[in-house]
Order: C-alpha cells, then sequence, then structure tokens
C-alpha cells in the first residue's frame, strides 16, 4: 500500500515536472506545477511529516504559485517566442542540445550515484518522534530562534526589494 | 516499505529536470519555475535524510527552504516585471547589455 502510494506519488511529481518544462504556455506550466507540489505534499505525508505537507500545500501551492499566476496573468505573454535566427543559428539549437546533455548526464549520475547505496528502511519506532508537531515547534523556537528572527528579516527586506523594484518609476 | 535510496533517487530525477527547464527555456517566468521545481527536489532529500536519521531537523530546513524560496520569488518576480517594462520580452538572451 505505502509502496504504491509512493510510486504514484512519485510518478505524478516527475511526469508533471517534466511537463512544467515542455509546456510552452505559461499558464499551464504553473498549473502544472502545483500538481508536482501536491504530489511532494503527499510523499511527505508518506515520510512521517504532516507539518511540512499542510505547510507545502499552504506555502507553496498557495502563496508562491498564486504570485506566479498573478504575473503570468499581469505580463499577458501566452507563449514563448521561437528563438530569433541570429541566435538560433549562433548559439540555439546548440546551446539547447548541449544544455539537453548536461542535464541528461545529472540526471544518469545522480541515479546510478544514489542506487549504489546501501538499501536503508526507516525505522518505523522514530515514526511519532519525526511527526510530532511539538517537537517541531520547540527545536524551531529554541535551537533555531536567531535563523527564524532572521528569517522575518528576510521577508521583510524582500517585501520592500520587491516593492521597489517593480514600481513604475515617474 | 520504501528505501531512503528510493526518496533520493526521485529527488535526483526532479532536480535534473529542474536543471533541464533552466538550461532549455527561453521564458523567464519558467525559468524561475524551474528553479522552484530544484527547490522542492532538495526539499524532499532533506525530509527523507531526517525521517531517517529519526531527528526534526530535516523539516525544520526545509521550513527556511520555504520562506526562502518565497522571498526570492517575490524578488525575481518582481524583477521579471520591470524587465519586461523595459525590453518588452521575457526571453533571456533579449537581456544581454552586461555581457562583455
Amino acid at each position: 500500500m505505502e509502496t504504491a502510494a509512493f510510486y504514484i506519488f512519485a510518478a505524478i511529481a516527475v511526469i508533471a515536472s517534466l511537463f512544467v518544462v515542455g509546456q510552452r504556455n505559461p499558464m499551464y506550466s504553473v498549473m502544472l506545477l502545483i500538481t508536482s507540489f501536491g504530489a511532494l505534499a503527499g510523499l511527505y505525508v508518506l515520510l512521517d511529516a504532516p507539518f511540512t505537507a499542510v505547510t507545502q500545500i499552504i506555502i507553496y501551492a498557495g502563496a508562491i504559485m498564486v504570485l506566479f499566476l498573478f504575473v503570468v496573468m499581469l505580463l499577458n505573454v501566452p507563449r514563448e517566442e521561437p528563438a530569433p535566427s541570429v541566435a538560433a543559428g549562433l548559439l540555439g539549437p546548440t546551446g539547447l542540445k548541449i544544455g539537453a546533455v548536461l542535464s541528461g548526464l545529472l540526471a544518469i549520475e545522480m541515479v546510478w550515484a544514489l542506487s549504489r547505496l546501501p538499501s536503508r528502511y526507516f525505522n518505523p519506532d522514530q515514526a511519532g518522534q519525526v511527526s510530532d508537531v511539538r517537537n517541531i515547534g520547540q527545536v524551531l523556537f529554541t535551537q533555531h530562534a536567531f535563523a527564524f528572527e532572521a528569517t522575518s528579516v528576510l521577508i521583510l527586506v524582500a517585501m520592500v526589494g520587491a516593492v521597489v523594484v517593480a514600481r513604475k518609476e515617474h | 516499505m520504501v528505501p531512503l535510496t528510493h526518496y533520493l533517487v526521485l529527488s535526483g530525477i526532479l532536480f535534473a529536470i529542474g536543471t533541464a527547464g533552466v538550461f532549455l527555456r527561453r521564458n523567464m517566468i519558467t525559468v524561475l519555475l524551474s528553479i522552484e521545481i530544484m527547490l522542492n527536489a532538495v526539499n524532499l532529500t532533506f525530509v527523507a535524510a531526517g525521517r531517517q536519521l529519526g531527528s526534526v531537523d530535516g523539516q525544520i530546513i526545509t521550513f527556511f527552504v520555504m520562506t526562502v524560496a518565497a522571498a526570492e520569488a517575490a524578488v525575481g518576480l518582481a524583477l521579471v516585471i520591470a524587465l519586461f517594462r523595459h525590453r518588452e520580452t521575457l526571453s533571456p538572451d533579449a537581456f544581454t547589455s552586461l555581457k562583455w
């Protein structure tokens, strides 16, 4: 049951991500990415991390992707324009081919290296300890309190920066 | 039961797909989306490794990665809007003024 769920979620995540990259319409890309994030949230549930699964849905699917959708609609560029002829002759297809080969190599290397690792199974006794939200909160607000506060400053800076950068100049 | 390796391999595949998107696409928004795919692949590794070690640190660092991803998306999209106003295109090939 758990194995079947893993393979279903993994297949959804990989196929949706492939279509995000292969899609010419950014609107569909954003929608497919939300699907992929939903599948990843399912994987987090399988990993006994319900807090992370819910955060994934709320922050990624709910906030970040809506931001992307707003920008896609605001800019109204439905399709990616084809490569200009000069760049296409000089760099385009070859550059694209090199990029495709490099990322294919990266995938093969990673799968090869990771599948040689000894196969370890999760300890079922630790499930409760890892999925405990109270435990997460305690560690977050004691050991990582400084990082947490620094994050709030980071978000403030990002917010002000985004407003300043995107502002219309008069 | 699914071993840790399966999660790591899945994460590697997702990361490679994100890299391919950054290399192949000529649309700034899709490039940013590919970066999000890569960040999510890394998050999956953190959560799986944390589960293996029986600690919540993996989930906590995932939380921080998500926050940074939100900040990055906000600033990145603001830059995309500013660039689009400037050049009326989203192709990264159009923004080569700083190229030597």
